[in-house]
């Protein structure tokens, strides 16, 4: 069944990295935001400062750092419920993010959308997705127009293994196919939808990216928890279908640390295994390329740990613009029902 | 300034203002199941395909939510797609895309995001289509904030809303009775006719009963009114022509004037148009009215096959004069 997928071997620990100092430097600070953003609002939860729910991307970092890198600002992503770190690889700045995680004006929706609907027109974010699959059209929709605007942009689809499962992707994949649009289907394969495993619901076991076949694609699947290969094996895609040679689908084998959402305390104790979590864990996209930078010479523990600082105090900072800002005035209710 | 007019069919109406959109806007196209080589199933789109092409005139997979959410991605980024969802009954199948997306976007992204799409989708029962080809389910659409939903009962309304809505920045949902496409009308010549969204129309002017009816019962009402002038009562009849944004005060109006209301749609009966705007009555010109407001709709049955049985469930001429007569025996 898999002879119709590339399977990207895993690059070594030990392995140099060709890719320039700041390129990688910058990769990596994209990668502790996410994570340092994420456990901010963790703890902003606890402390009761945001209302509602949030999905934690932790753990899966290098799939949205990798695919993003390999974008333009000009190009589009749909992302899903679990999206602050699409929105952050993309571009999406924290100060921004965090106040509309508050619920507060100056948030990138005027505190009308939330956690799972941030959206930044003018970086191609069109915007998280409180459904899931709900973004598999709009992708395929953003790839048309961009094919008949006639511009070289690409639309990314990001979706997990749990909208593998949905009808709306089977219809925007065929649609893509047939229209040779310049879409990229990326799974973000972390094993569970929601609080199921996706073997227990899935016909297909090992890669859901077997299912592009059906749809008459490429598929590859790369460790997601690698973002050196998640970058280059994007890049490599998105040359091919700003070429105009039609929509792919990658995999990006990954895993989410903690629960499906903030309310999910201890999957452990329930539908996964703690011996499962730590081995995933062993394989930290950050601690990784930290790893590989300092053994290339690339960078000083030093050097490593001064990123992670400027990093926390920027999220610290963005967590203090979130509490000062105000909420939106009354009226606010009534604004953009239409346009 | 005078203009001149010339008789078109409802279909012929759609036509005309799909080609003149896109001729004058290169962003505009139009998909949808055989819409472009075959003309659609109604014939409403035959010629298109001819004149613009496969790429702006595009036939789809029969994939009713993935071509919805593929307007909505189109729509979001630069685009102003027009797509024909076949038979209204079918708009069930693409719910999450208007409801959950187009609908939501504009508000949820605190105004960033902008979804100019037009949705032409069918009502209308009368053709032995039996339950899932026959439903008038616009009410629906009418209930979500965030789509403007247009009903119209004419061809020159059909042509100059379905031209606004292709130039409006927000979502619309045109429904057009599928039994009307053959209808003919005067429409004003040239391409620039274009109808306001949220505007109620008086197809005919009455100083005792405002019928307040959409789409085709629009027809049935004017046609009542002929009966009715004759026994001496003289009907007004209001074409709201948007649902949504709903024009209430020309409704108001009218029923302030003549202090009797019936209200007409082809949609069920329960917990529809006809409900939301007996209340908007109740609510607003309570103090005007010498009898309750009546109110006809489809029968709450699922539409049957059989001629036999189907024009039962739908509103008909008798039934409006029956209503209207019983109106004054209500006050006698």
């Amino acid at each position: 069944m898999s002879d119709d997928i590339e399977i990207v071997q895993p690059s070594s620990d030990d392995s140099e990295l060709t890719h320039p100092r700041e390129f990688c430097a910058e990769m990596y600070r994209k990668m502790v935001t996410i994570r340092r953003f994420e456990e901010a609002v963790l703890e902003i939860y606890q402390q009761g400062l945001m209302p509602g729910l949030a999905h934690p991307y932790i753990g899966q970092e290098a799939s949205a750092v990798g695919v993003c890198t390999a974008l333009r600002d000009d190009d589009y992503i749909t992302s899903t419920h679990r999206g602050h770190g699409h929105l952050i690889a993309k571009g999406g700045q924290v100060d921004r993010m965090m106040a509309e995680m508050m619920g507060k004006e100056a948030g990138y929706n005027r505190g009308k959308g939330g956690t799972m609907h941030i959206a930044d027109m003018s970086l191609g974010i069109l915007g998280a997705n409180g459904i899931v699959g709900g973004g598999m059209g709009m992708a395929t929709g953003a790839g048309l127009s961009a094919q008949m605007r006639e511009t070289d942009q690409v639309a990314v689809c990001f979706f997990g293994d749990g909208a593998a499962n949905q009808g709306s992707f089977l219809e925007a994949a065929n649609m893509a196919s047939i229209w040779s649009l310049p879409v990229i289907f990326l799974c973000e394969n972390n094993l569970y939808g929601e609080y199921t495993s996706h073997r227990d619901v899935t016909a297909i076991k090992e890669h859901i990216a077997e299912r592009a076949a059906g749809y008459n694609m490429p598929a590859i699947v790369v460790d997601g928890m690698d973002v050196v290969a998640v970058y280059e094996t994007t890049s490599r895609m998105v040359e091919n279908a700003r070429a105009g040679n039609g929509p792919c689908f990658i995999e990006t084998k990954t895993y989410r640390y903690r629960g499906h959402h903030v309310g999910d305390g201890n999957p452990e104790k329930t539908y996964r295994t703690q011996e499962e979590t730590d081995l995933w864990k062993t394989r930290d996209p950050i601690t990784r390329l930290a790893r590989r930078m300092v053994k290339g010479g690339m960078a000083t523990e030093e050097e490593v740990s001064e990123i992670d600082q400027s990093i926390q105090s920027a999220v610290e900072h963005a967590v203090e613009f979130a509490k000062q800002a105000p909420f939106p005035e009354k009226g606010e209710v009534t604004e953009h029902v239409y346009v | 300034m005078s203009t001149s007019e010339r008789e078109i069919t409802f279909g012929e109406a759609v036509r005309e203002a799909i080609s003149e959109e896109m001729r004058r806007d290169e962003t505009v196209f139009f998909m949808g199941e055989d819409v472009a080589v075959a003309g659609g199933v109604f014939k409403v789109t035959a010629g298109l395909y001819e004149e613009f092409g496969s790429k702006r005139i595009r036939d789809t997979p029969i994939s009713e939510a993935g071509i919805m959410g593929v307007g909505v991605g189109a729509a979001l980024t630069g685009m102003r797609p027009v797509v024909e969802i076949m038979f209204g009954d079918f708009m069930t199948i693409a719910m999450d895309q208007v409801v959950n997306q187009a609908a939501k976007l504009c508000y949820m992204t605190g105004g960033q995001a902008r979804v100019p799409l037009t949705i032409r989708t069918t009502i209308g029962a009368g053709r032995s289509s039996a339950a899932q080809h026959s439903q008038s389910l616009h009410a629906w659409m009418a209930h979500i904030p965030g789509v403007k939903v247009l009903i119209p009962s004419t061809p020159a309304d059909l042509k100059g809303m379905l031209k606004s809505a292709i130039r409006d920045d927000n979502p619309v949902i045109i429904y057009e009775d599928k039994m009307m496409y053959s209808l003919k009308g005067m429409v004003p010549e040239g391409d620039d006719h274009l109808v306001p969204i949220g505007k109620a129309d008086i197809k005919r002017e009455g100083t005792d009963v405002t019928i307040v009816a959409t789409s085709s019962m629009v027809q049935l009402a004017l046609s009542a009114a002929d009966t009715l002038e004759q026994e001496g009562i003289s009907v007004e009849v209001v074409d709201p022509r948007t649902l949504s944004p709903l024009d209430t005060d020309t409704i108001l109006q009218s029923v302030r004037k003549t202090s009797r209301a019936i209200v007409i749609d082809e949609g069920y009966r329960s917990y529809g148009v006809t409900g939301e705007i007996a209340s908007l009555i109740a609510d607003e010109a309570f103090d005007y009215l010498d009898a309750p407001v009546k109110r006809l709709g489809a029968m709450d049955v699922p539409v049957p096959f059989s001629p036999s049985l189907e024009p039962s469930t739908i509103p008909n001429e008798a039934a409006i004069i029956s209503a209207v007569h019983s109106m004054y025996r209500d006050v006698a």
